[in-house]
């Protein structure tokens, strides 16, 4: 085991805790960037697809796992993204600014919806969020003169500095775009995970009580929360859509919602880690679901496999591993540092106390 | 004029009245204990300062300021800090991190430069850091300073709270029980502690604590409550020899007990 012996106050400041990290995460970034001189265009797409949706689960993550707010609604913020992104570039903003317009403009209506919606608690909020999602679908039907509607909207390419990025042609580019964007919005996670926000999101999360009693106003917190989650997905959404090649209301789809909840659940709850850990495992089901059904059901699709299994995955690891991939992770790595010493209910959780009898 | 005034407060839960047209005040620069037995509304009146519950009738004055007029989260913005009776942590945090939403209302950036981590963020968080770990050297907190909430033991998790509070510098500090649960040890240390916040720093403090003993030793005003009303106020051997006081005991076998303990000092 390591023992970070801290000798200024700026470590606990500074992004990583020590040389070590940083060495290792400036080679994570250096690893990806030479990531399409390794593999060929296809993987390089599927790469693309997994920090597409690591994009749209830092998002969550900062509502879910860094506030505790459920949300199931945000299917129909990654359409907002992606349309507002679209129809942007259609009316002639450049792609660099529509991109991130589209992303506050997401926020902002994000926000407005929260403040009602935030006053409904846990399962409550969860129904709310994800009658929205239902009903984003009937509104991009019915606003089908701008939305394309059921026909939807064939996606335009990128236009970098009058360089136009194809989907299909550019994957090289098209990748670089998407990780540049994945790395400036894990930058801004992890900013304001040591800022003061930060720490008011955690305390409304662990204790809205005491939150409030230090002075964290909890609706204004819960609403920048939400806003900004919007915000994050709505990036992720836009990308979504146009990776896709062309996108209707189908698209974005409130199942959506549940496979990005599952995805952060089943990666780790507020770990900026565990939503790249689940965009791997949800951006690779389907082909594993795939070959399975190839080998075993001799090629028949089986309609609602693909979502039965996720949801099937999202109870499982409720139950069994509610810190999720890299809260296992974090397990096996304390045991083998630890090796032979380990005490099996080391991460057995201490019983809370009542809930009912805080205030008394 | 005290720093801390309830005047005629009254609280009801439903058919119950909680607090019975209670007139309290604090003044600057003591230690007011709240006594009585369980379900007296000591607590409540705790809740009441810090607008959780919103009194029928009576006002509620700090450093002359109308509380009523303020939302629960904007009263520690005037130097109001708390404890709770059953330990509020944020406990998926560190102790770092909970000592640190302590210092909240002194937080001064807003959410662009937060975002960016512009250098006026960093200079900020220094300077809370600085802050926090006073507190941390004060309590002794060190080695418990980066682990989590949920893995720490009972006694420690009631100074990390007691930290807390004091991270936000306030003039006036609401200690729920702050000994209940601990042990004879922890129990004493405490004492040091509540007697150095209010001779060190000049804190102003309010406790709620059944520990007679402790009473007795670091206040120096007590009031005595029995169903939301006062029984009665002065020097802790005063109260505690007070008939009413000892009537309103009698059978919980408290007093017996802690009366000497409070005895021995005055
Ligand atoms: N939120 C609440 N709802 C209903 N009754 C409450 C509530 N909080 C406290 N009470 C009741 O008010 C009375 C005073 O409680 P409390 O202030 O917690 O007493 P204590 O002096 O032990 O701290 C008790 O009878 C308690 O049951
Ligand atoms: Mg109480």
């Amino acid at each position: 085991m390591r023992f970070h012996f801290k000798t200024s106050y700026d470590q606990d400041i500074n992004l990583f805790i020590d040389a070590r990290k940083a060495v290792s995460y400036g080679l994570l970034v250096a690893a990806a960037f030479a990531l399409p001189f390794v593999i060929d265009d296809f993987y390089l797409g599927e790469a693309t697809n997994v920090l597409i949706w690591a994009i749209a689960g830092l998002g969550l993550m900062l509502l879910t796992g860094q506030t505790g707010q459920a949300s199931l609604g945000h299917s129909a913020f990654m359409a907002l993204g992606c349309y507002a992104t679209v129809l942007m570039i259609e009316a002639g903003v450049p792609f660099l600014l529509a991109l991130p317009l589209a992303g506050i403009i997401t926020g902002v209506v994000g926000a407005l919806i929260a403040i009602p919606a935030l006053k409904l608690h846990g399962v409550y909020l969860a129904i709310a969020t994800l009658a929205l999602a239902i009903l984003a679908d009937d509104i991009i039907v019915l606003l089908g003169p701008w939305t394309g509607g059921v026909n939807g909207k064939i996606a335009p390419d990128i236009v970098i500095f009058g360089q136009a990025l194809n989907r299909w042609s550019n994957p090289v580019e098209w990748y670089y775009v998407v990780l540049v964007v994945t790395i400036i919005v894990t930058l801004f996670y992890r900013n304001l995970l040591r800022a003061p926000m930060g720490r008011a999101f955690a305390a409304v999360r662990d204790s809205e009580i005491s939150a409030q009693a230090m002075g964290v106003d909890v609706a204004r917190t819960k609403t920048i929360a939400f806003g900004l989650s919007c915000a994050i997905t709505g990036v992720g959404g836009a990308f979504m859509g146009m990776f896709a090649g062309a996108f209707n209301n189908e698209t974005f789809n409130f199942l959506l919602s549940i496979q990005l909840l599952m995805m952060i659940v089943v990666g780790g709850l507020g770990f900026i880690h565990g939503a790249f850990l689940g965009a791997v495992v949800i951006a690779f089901l389907p082909q594993l679901l795939s070959i399975v059904s190839d080998t075993i059901g001799g090629g028949v699709a089986i309609p609602g496999l693909e979502a039965a299994v996720f949801g099937g995955i999202l109870i499982l690891f409720l139950l069994f591993e509610p810190m999720g991939l890299y809260g296992r992770w974090l397990k096996i790595k304390v045991f083998l540092e630890l090796f032979p010493f380990a005490r099996k209910d080391m991460f057995k959780r201490q019983k809370s106390y009542l809930k009912t009898e805080r205030l008394r | 004029m005290s720093l801390l005034e309830l005047q005629g407060v009254t609280l009801k839960f439903g058919g119950l009245t909680a607090v019975n047209n209670l007139t309290l005040k604090v003044e600057e620069g003591e230690v007011f204990a709240l006594v009585g037995p369980n379900g007296a509304g000591k607590s409540t009146v705790f809740n009441l300062i810090s607008r959780f519950y919103t009194p029928v009738s009576g006002t509620i004055r700090f450093d002359g300021k109308d509380l009523l007029k303020l939302a629960s989260h904007e009263v520690p913005s005037l130097g109001i800090a708390r404890t709770f009776q059953n330990i509020e942590l944020f406990h998926q945090a560190t102790v770092l991190q909970n000592l640190l939403v302590g210092r909240h209302r002194h937080r001064q950036a807003s959410l662009i430069p937060q975002l960016l981590h512009l250098p006026s963020v960093r200079s900020e968080e220094r300077a809370h850091r600085v802050a926090v770990e006073e507190v941390i050297d004060f309590l002794d907190l060190q080695p418990y300073r980066d682990k989590l909430i949920a893995g720490l033991p009972y006694g420690v998790r009631k100074v990390v709270e007691l930290g807390r509070a004091l991270a936000s510098q306030p003039r006036l500090l609401l200690v729920d029980e702050p000994a209940s649960g601990l042990s004879v040890e922890e129990t004493q240390n405490m004492r040091w502690w509540l007697d150095d916040i209010r001779r060190q720093m000049g804190i102003t403090v309010l406790m709620v604590e059944h520990d007679m003993g402790l009473v007795g030793k670091v206040s120096d005003r007590v009031m005595a409550l029995a169903d939301g009303a006062q029984l009665a106020l002065g020097t802790p051997a005063e109260v505690q020899s007070h008939p009413k006081v000892i009537e309103a005991y009698l059978g919980t076998g408290a007093i017996s007990k802690t009366a000497n303990a409070a005895g021995e000092r005055v």
